[in-house]
């Protein structure tokens, strides 16, 4: 059957047996949308797709623009690592923590910090004061850092930490504990999120001014490109961006924009884009709207393929692939019946699957409560592998494609991160659009949007807003014990006794003089770290060099 | 408390005192009117510096600025930051404070939010009266900072001493702000974010809009007949002939606080200068003016308002307008002879 | 004669904690419902803010913790509050945290605790009915 024929047939299905059953049976809505406004149809057809063209716009796994995956054979050669972010209290904790998920098959760590050392403060300052260890694991020095790897072989696994702002003194400190397990640089394999524009702009863990922020960020770029080579440098996170509020099309078109600004600021900085390009990766979230989502992973893997070869001229295809991990979306569990955390996340993680991801972290039911038990970790892990292992999904490369609603949703939703690009690179860049307050404004409306459509009743949340019983909150949560504040303190108070204080401030005035001029910084935090200063004492140098953001938009 | 505790506690600087005699009158809190009466004698003494320019030039950010420094030099710092009432639902967000708030605990400095609640011209009805609690309790400066949203936000010329025009290159509206007609109220010129491209031509621009409002600051021009270019005397106060106020054009960077110490040198170089010249007591003359004539014709409004029989005189006449059976002006008249009488 | 009397509420966000989407939506929430809303935005000290709820003249303080630190935090206000003799503020608190803490935190002093699911249209009524002044 021709195009025209089909035109013709589907116009007569619309205004013949569809439109007579809507009349008598109207549909339960007017209007059918996705989270970003886009209208889904009642039915899909070949003419929704007659534009695309295969060759150019999916083409095959591993090869440009990436639409189908970034490798030939998927997961039919090993499955995305399943990686749990854990990480709380003390190193000791954290490390009893990581052995046990390792045991139970999991594939690669994922450390979570807690606030003061993401924001670059010792555990004994004042503003740490009731944070210590609370969403994360305390690290104020290699000290720390030495327990919570203790007998992990750093060559073995791949270790992906939360960290931005002081992306760079942990992954010294990393690199420092490798050393002495005798395991060189060049064996690491794992990632530091080191994504600073999206706190700026969703997350809020910031320390530095967006200036010599870029430095740090490029500074780790070109040490890696040499010293660690395997170490993904940079993971560009729309994951928070979602978790704020914004839609899909937010979720891509931020964090695309937030990656050019990235692979500018190297450029300008005189790396060439094929050297550091290939390290890049990026961290999305998975929501509740199934097809939405797989249709966001291969939009968004198509625009980066095309961002990078058009805008940038790489010349490497490793530069163009969307390499990227997923989290499910923790702003979708309801503290209201738990256990129906369960199914979400489950949904969640199929479509991080069938969107094509490289690794994999599902939220276990009981985060809307408290942090995760080590129960709820398990189901959470469990439920990875059942979709591994049981469901069959993972044994055909990017199952999905071909479906007339999923490549016409792909190809919306890559259209309007383009517009939203576009909008973002007339305002000056991620940075400009950050410092004016747009992306926030942005994300903040959809985020309002979505509560008040819970709130009408038009979005139903099942056990929240419909559905709902009498239950008991659960008890019995995972709790940290507040005396690890105090152990902490404890154990700086030795450290600084005991360490080669010469040696520490010699350090820490290098790195200052280092930070006034353009050297890149690495070596120098390397330095300090080896003598065991603090992050504290690290940041607070910096601090005094660079100065503090402070964010210059309310709303 | 009673309002006259409020008062004498306000007068020795009790920040919650301070705090709650605002409230007092901002929301004209019955008995507003005995306590305003009481601490009027004590203004007059704080130098009030208005900050008013387009949204996104960093307005928040230089009042921070400007705050420290004073500080630095030994000074108080009273602020009122002006943020619009939606006129929907009568809310409003107030979040200039974001930028302030390192001075909270500085008991030196007193930040203020403030909702329009309806009023137009970049302030509220209430400023004027903020203003004057802060005065009274002894702040050396008060800055207002304006709404910002960029319509004509001309009214801080009546409250303020000192205005200070905050542009920044590279909003792609740099001509607006001299089309409108605000470029006559400033008294200072703060070009900010200097580090931006474009500075040089943010800078020539009010450059040029000056020379063409004959090189002397506007309100002087527009207002005080003494040095006015067409030698108008309208004025009611004597001074002696000074050369004009230029209005001088200062670069920033708010951010770092790079030029922030010359913008204080500056507001206060003009405050001399007007003490000087005499436009001081001029310019407050003229504050007083507006502030009566405001006063006395809400309370005319609140009287009609309040008027059962002139609300139904206005009624029948304004049935008569819409038949077209009397004109708007006719009508207007007759109200005015019933409330008059 | 009150003739302006509008309902004036400090939304803060205190401890270390960036995740301010409840925060923000509630700030928004209160302000359609026609009161004046004060964001001091991140990385408040409890100091910061009892002494912005003081300039500001309050009725409500709506805090909102996510990381855990409420236990800590919470009171730590209440007491300043208190050592300032600041008795006529309502101070509500929300965020991710566990029924067995809330008891803890309603003796100290907060009025009300909204968790996870809450919904804004609550937290409007709740300070309608319970502002102090």
């Amino acid at each position: 059957m021709n195009q025209g024929d089909l035109k013709g047939e589907h116009g007569r299905w619309r205004s013949g047996p569809y439109a007579k059953v809507c009349a008598r049976f109207p549909e339960r809505k007017e209007r059918f949308e996705g989270s970003s406004g886009i209208e889904v149809k009642p039915l899909y057809t070949p003419l929704d797709v007659e534009h695309i063209d295969y060759l150019n716009d999916l083409g095959f796994p591993g090869e440009y623009p990436y639409t189908r995956g970034v490798q030939p054979t998927m997961y039919r050669g090993r499955f995305w690592t399943m990686r749990q972010y854990a990480g709380f209290a003390t190193a000791e904790e954290s490390n009893r923590r990581y052995k046990y998920l390792l045991e139970q098959g999991q594939t690669g760590l994922s450390v979570a910090f807690d606030l003061p050392t993401q924001i670059g403060y010792d555990s004994d300052h004042e503003l740490s004061a009731g944070e210590v260890g609370k969403v994360g694991v305390a690290i104020d020095s290699l000290a720390d850092m030495e327990t919570l790897f203790d007998g992990i072989p750093l060559d073995k696994v791949s270790t992906s930490m939360t960290i931005n702002a002081p992306a760079s003194m942990l992954l010294a400190m990393y690199i420092a504990v490798a050393e002495k397990q005798g395991v060189s640089a060049d064996k690491l394999n794992g990632t530091i999120q080191n994504d600073i524009l999206k706190e700026y702009a969703a997350r809020g863990t910031y320390i530095f001014p967006p200036k010599p922020s870029m430095r740090l960020i490029t500074n780790i770029f070109e040490y890696c490109s040499t010293a660690v080579p395997r170490w993904n440098t940079i993971s560009i996170s729309g994951y928070h961006i979602r978790e704020a509020g914004a839609t899909a099309v937010q979720e891509v078109a931020f964090t695309l924009a937030d990656g050019i600004a990235y692979v500018k600021a190297a450029v300008d900085a005189g790396l060439d884009v094929d050297d550091f390009a290939p390290r890049l990766s990026f961290f999305f979230n998975a929501h509740n709207d199934l097809l939405e989502e797989v249709a966001k992973f291969r939009a968004a893997r198509r625009l980066w393929a095309r961002i990078m070869r058009d805008r940038f001229g790489a010349r490497d295809p490793k530069s163009m692939q969307l390499r990227f991990h997923t989290q499910t979306a923790g702003c979708t569990l309801t503290a209201q019946q738990p256990d129906n955390n369960i199914v979400r996340v489950t949904l969640q993680a199929l479509a991080a699957v069938l969107g094509g991801t490289q690794s994999l972290h599902t939220n276990s039911r009981d985060e809307a409560l408290a942090l995760p038990s080590q129960d709820s970790v398990r189901i959470a892990l469990r439920t990875q592998q059942i979709i591994a292992y049981e469901s069959g999904v993972a044994d055909g490369v990017d199952p999905l494609a071909g479906s007339y609603y999923i490549e016409a949703l792909t190809d919306q939703i890559e259209r309007a991160a383009a517009d939203y690009i576009r909008r973002i690179d007339e305002i000056g860049g991620a940075p400009a659009a950050i410092e004016r307050g747009f992306i926030q404004a942005e994300i903040e409306e959809s985020a309002y949007r979505y509560q008040m459509e819970i709130e009408s009743g038009d979005r139903t949340i099942v056990g929240l807003n419909d559905f709902q019983i009498e239950e008991a909150r659960p008890s019995g949560l995972l709790k940290v014990d507040p005396a690890v504040g105090d152990l902490q303190c404890r154990k700086l108070a030795e450290l600084r006794a005991e360490r080669d204080n010469a040696a520490v401030e010699a350090s820490l005035a290098a790195l200052g003089r280092a930070a006034e001029g353009s050297d890149n910084l690495m070596p120098y935090i390397l330095d300090a770290v080896r003598a065991y200063a603090t992050l504290g004492e690290m940041c607070g140098v910096l601090r005094g060099v660079f100065g503090e953001y402070k964010p210059t938009v309310a709303y | 408390m009673g309002w006259q505790e409020i008062v004498s506690r306000a007068l020795v600087r009790d920040i919650r005192a301070v705090s709650r005699l605002i409230s007092i009158v901002e929301d004209r809190r019955s008995g507003f009117e005995d306590a305003y009466a009481a601490i009027y004698p004590h203004t007059g003494k704080a130098h009030v510096i208005g900050i008013t320019g387009p949204p996104g030039s960093g307005k928040s950010t230089l009042v921070d600025k400007i705050a420290a420094e004073y500080r630095r030099r030994g000074k108080t710092v009273g602020i009122v930051a002006v943020d619009p009432t939606s006129p929907f639902t009568g809310g409003a967000l107030l979040g200039d404070r974001l930028r302030m708030q390192r001075h909270s605990l500085d008991d030196g400095v007193f930040i203020r939010s403030m909702g329009t609640r309806g009023h137009l011209g970049g302030v509220a009805r209430a400023t004027s009266g903020v203003v004057d609690v802060l005065d009274a309790a002894g702040y050396d400066y008060v800055l207002i900072e304006t709404v910002g949203v960029g319509q004509s936000e001309v009214e801080v010329a009546s409250l303020a001493d000192t205005v200070a025009l905050v542009q920044v290159p590279g909003l792609g509206d740099d001509i607006q702000v001299i089309k409108a007609g605000v470029m006559e109220i400033g008294d200072v010129f703060v070009v900010n974010k200097k580090d931006r491209p474009g500075v040089e031509r943010v800078v020539a621009e009010i450059r040029m809009a000056l020379d063409l409002a004959g090189n002397v600051s506007g309100r002087s021009r527009a207002y005080s007949g003494h040095h006015g270019p067409t030698g108008a005397t309208t004025g009611t106060v004597d001074a002696t002939e000074v050369a004009p106020w230029r209005p001088p054009i200062l670069q920033t960077m708010a951010e770092s606080g790079e030029g922030v110490a010359e913008v204080c040198d500056t507001c206060d170089a003009h405050m001399h200068r007007l003490s000087e010249d005499g436009a001081l007591v001029e310019r407050r003359f003229r504050r007083a003016r507006s502030e009566t004539m405001q006063i006395a014709s809400d309370l005319i409004w609140r009287g009609l308002a309040d008027d059962r029989r002139a609300l139904d005189a206005a009624e029948e006449l304004a049935w008569k307008v819409a038949r077209r059976e009397m004109d708007p002006y006719a009508a207007g008249w007759s109200l005015r002879e019933l409330i008059v009488n | 004669m009150d003739e302006g009397k509008k309902i004036r509420v400090l939304v803060a966000k205190p401890g270390l904690d960036g995740h301010d989407r409840g925060a923000k939506v509630v700030a928004r929430a209160l302000r359609d419902a026609g009161m004046e809303v004060i964001y001091t935005g991140l990385r408040q000290t409890p100091e910061q803010i009892v002494a912005a709820a003081i300039q500001e003249d309050v009725d409500v303080v709506a805090m909102s913790i996510l990381s855990g630190a409420h236990n800590y935090l919470f009171p730590r206000v209440m007491q300043l509050l208190h050592e300032r003799g600041v008795d006529d503020v309502l101070v509500v608190g929300g965020g991710i945290i566990p029924d067995e803490d809330i008891p803890g935190l309603k003796e100290c002093g907060i009025a009300e605790v909204f968790t996870p699911g809450a919904s804004t249209a609550d937290t409007v009524k709740f300070i309608r009915e319970n502002i102090k002044r």
